[in-house]
């Protein structure tokens, strides 16, 4: 783009954040004697317009050139066993020297997200249904946990696969009345039901417990050995002494071994019939219908597939945290998923598991920010999508060839919604 | 006969778009619907393929397994019964390669194999030899419309003609009875345009009917067996090729609007 032209946009966009920031910063109420009192912040609103200004220009001018950081072929030939080495080091991550009850709280936490991304990957990133309220599935999950296990004393292993067929559940209901949808009317109304679903399990206080939650939600055991330091734990049957840690990293192999599930069933899915007529979905609908698909029931084996996963990892989070309330389903978590799926590339399971470390690593690790975190996180996901638009892994692997399977260049392949 | 098309109609709000049309596609022939722009031709179409619901009429599908009433069934059930089309503007999935393309087409009898998703998960089933013969069918299919050297490439990679074919190709892997194409010659060079014409011989041969709607002359002249022509949602001429060609009336169709307003 040409300097003046850039300057032109520049100076509108200087223009525009004046208008947005003169009211939102430069006035301010400040209680004094008798009232309210208002305060003029002028010299913040021209830093901010000069910084938007700078901004645009900067934008501007690199616009011209190409911005796509494209992989460099030893990169793209090291990649191959990069796969193999990222997991071979996630087993061995509990024994390593350094790694404490910190690390290995974290390690979960990633973990747990990693899993919620393949799990939303499948209805976003494979089917291209734009789902804002995954984290529905989630809370159902935890909840029909907890209250299963809690009011029938089942056991872990009981109550998952009956966590997750009950999300899935969730995720056929939800998914009747809304697959009609499409884009943006799909976005918002499950965004509503996932709103629903937080205010049922706030109000529903017989029930729920409400915004006290549920807690003394039992622990898991490892074939009924409880993590305990009394007789007959799993300390005491391999004559180990009781530590704490050994439930910790216990948990860590349950969310690896509950996230690699979900990764090897999309993958086995992918190169079915169901995984593909969902890719097909995404890139052109009507012609899944031209040819036969029946594109509801795709959809909804597409949601309640999602949902089931997400259900999983509810369990798994009641199960670890042993307290639950509806504070930790909100829209927010949602957000951060999809971000997740979004950063890491949609259909792609590398990225997404690149993009759930990028995202809770590196907001864990800059916890000392206090504040700055969440601006150095905003700034990152811009630059992220400005350099690579397409996500971490923005190409498609094909799931069949007659010869070399070649990846897709993301410009071919279709978002969906 | 294949298809039997009896008084259609189809409305949009106050627009007639096709008038009380009649015409029969008999079984083994190439039947082409033609007319000038805006004749109501792709809607026609979109009533037989279920994307519209049409206002009147019966659509009668004769297939092996006897009449299917086509107005009644909602559209993914209709391809099942044996109709397969292409797209006016083309509809492929382009983020897919040529082959994954072939392979969508054969999802019924896929997911058939895999015990509807489940036993495949498990890999519990006889899905690798039905995929095997998926991809047999796609081949054949490929090298009928010469694209089998570009199997792994993304669809959407392809040139325009290519993409044609391989919407035809596409179709045919779904084993229809009756092939719908909508313009299939669209945009195509004279060369391609012959290729084509040899490629629907080709499949008439093979035992598929064909309904053609097109706007190259020289191609429905050449290859259908009977001509049907659409001029304002009405059907006004419809017979062998040769005849309608001399019929004063679609001549008067193609010429323009100031004779048809004489002739209303
Ligand atoms: N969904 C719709 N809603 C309203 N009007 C429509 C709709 N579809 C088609 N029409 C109208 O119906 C008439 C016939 O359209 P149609 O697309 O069937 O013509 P056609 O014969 O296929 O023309 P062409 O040769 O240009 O493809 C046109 O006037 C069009 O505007
Ligand atoms: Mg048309």
């Amino acid at each position: 783009m040409k300097p003046a032209a850039a300057l032109r946009d520049a100076a509108l966009a200087a223009l525009v954040a004046f208008g947005l920031f003169a009211p939102l910063v430069g006035l301010r109420t400040e209680v004094a004697e008798g009232g309210l009192a208002l305060r003029g912040r002028w010299d913040d609103v021209a830093w901010l317009c000069l910084l938007a200004f700078l901004g645009r220009f900067a934008l501007m001018a690199l616009a011209g050139r190409r911005l796509h950081v494209s992989v460099p072929a030893w990169l793209h030939r090291a990649s191959r066993y990069a796969v193999p080495c990222c997991l071979g080091l996630v087993v061995v991550l509990p024994w390593l020297p350094f790694v404490e009850r910190y690390e290995l709280d974290l390690g979960i936490l990633v973990l747990t997200y990693v899993m919620l991304g393949w799990g939303l990957n499948i209805v976003v990133g494979l089917a291209g249904l734009l789902d804002l309220g995954y984290v529905a599935f989630y809370a159902v999950g935890a909840y029909s946990y907890a209250l299963l296990s809690l009011s029938f004393g089942l056991s872990f292993w009981v109550c998952l696969p009956l966590a997750g067929i009950l999300a899935a559940f969730a995720g056929v209901l939800l998914g009747f009345p809304v697959l009609r949808l499409r884009g943006d009317y799909l976005a918002i109304v499950t965004l509503a039901f996932g709103e629903i679903i937080r205010v049922v399990l706030t109000n529903w206080v017989s029930l729920t417990g409400g915004p006290n939650g549920l807690s003394g939600i039992p622990r898991p055991g490892l074939f009924g050995l409880a993590f305990t330091s009394e007789e007959g734990g799993f300390a005491d049957f391999f004559g180990l002494e009781y530590d704490p840690v050994h439930r910790v990293i216990f948990l860590y192999y349950l969310i690896l071994g509950l996230a690699l599930l979900t990764n090897w069933v999309t993958l086995r899915l992918r190169r079915q019939p169901l995984g593909r007529a969902w890719e097909a979905l995404r890139e052109d609908e009507i012609a899944c219908r031209a040819l036969g698909i029946n594109v509801t029931v795709t959809k909804l084996t597409a949601f309640a597939i999602g949902a089931m996963f997400a259900g999983f990892a509810g369990s798994f989070f009641a199960t670890r945290q042993a307290f639950i309330s509806p504070e930790s389903f909100t829209f927010i978590e949602s957000a951060i998923i999809l971000a997740i799926v979004v950063l890491g590339g949609m259909g792609s399971q590398l990225g997404v598991a690149i993009a759930a470390l990028l995202l809770i690593g590196g907001t864990e690790l800059f916890r000392d920010l206090a504040e700055w975190r969440m601006l150095i996180f905003g700034a990152a996901m811009v630059v992220i999508m400005v350099v690579r638009p397409r996500g971490l892994v923005g190409t498609r692997t094909p799931s069949i060839a007659l010869g070399e399977r070649r990846a897709i260049g993301g410009n071919y392949v279709s978002e969906g919604h | 006969m294949i298809l039997d098309v009896e008084n259609l109609t189809m409305r949009f709000g106050g627009l007639t778009a096709v008038h009380a049309v009649s015409f029969q596609a008999r079984r083994g022939e190439i039947t082409a619907l033609i007319g000038p722009n805006g004749a109501g031709k792709t809607t026609v179409f979109n009533c037989i393929t279920g994307f519209y619901r049409p206002s009147e009429g019966r659509l009668t599908l004769h297939a092996a397994q006897g009449p299917v009433a086509l107005q009644k069934l909602p559209g993914h059930r209709i391809a099942r019964a044996g109709v397969a089309r292409s797209f006016q503007n083309i509809r492929l999935f382009p983020g897919m390669t040529v082959l994954e393309n072939l392979l969508v087409a054969q999802h019924n009898r896929l997911m058939a194999a895999t015990g509807w998703g489940i036993g495949a998960v498990l890999g519990l089933s006889r899905y690798p030899a039905a995929e095997a013969a998926a991809v047999q069918l796609a081949r054949h299919w490929l090298e009928a419309t010469q694209l089998l050297a570009r199997a792994d490439d993304p669809a959407g990679a392809l040139p325009y003609g290519a993409q044609r074919r391989l919407e035809i190709a596409r179709a045919m892997c779904t084993e229809p009875a009756l092939l719908c194409l909508d313009e299939p010659a669209a945009g195509l060079n004279p060369r391609e345009s012959d290729e084509l014409a040899a490629l629907l011989l080709r499949i008439r041969a093979q035992g598929t009917s064909i309904l053609l709607i097109e706007h190259d002359m020289g191609v429905v002249m050449r290859i259908s067996d009977r001509v049907v022509v659409l001029d304002h949602g009405r059907k006004i001429a419809d017979g062998p090729p040769a005849e309608v060609r001399a019929d004063p009336k679609v001549i008067a169709a193609y010429l323009g609007d100031g004779d048809e307003d004489e002739a209303a």
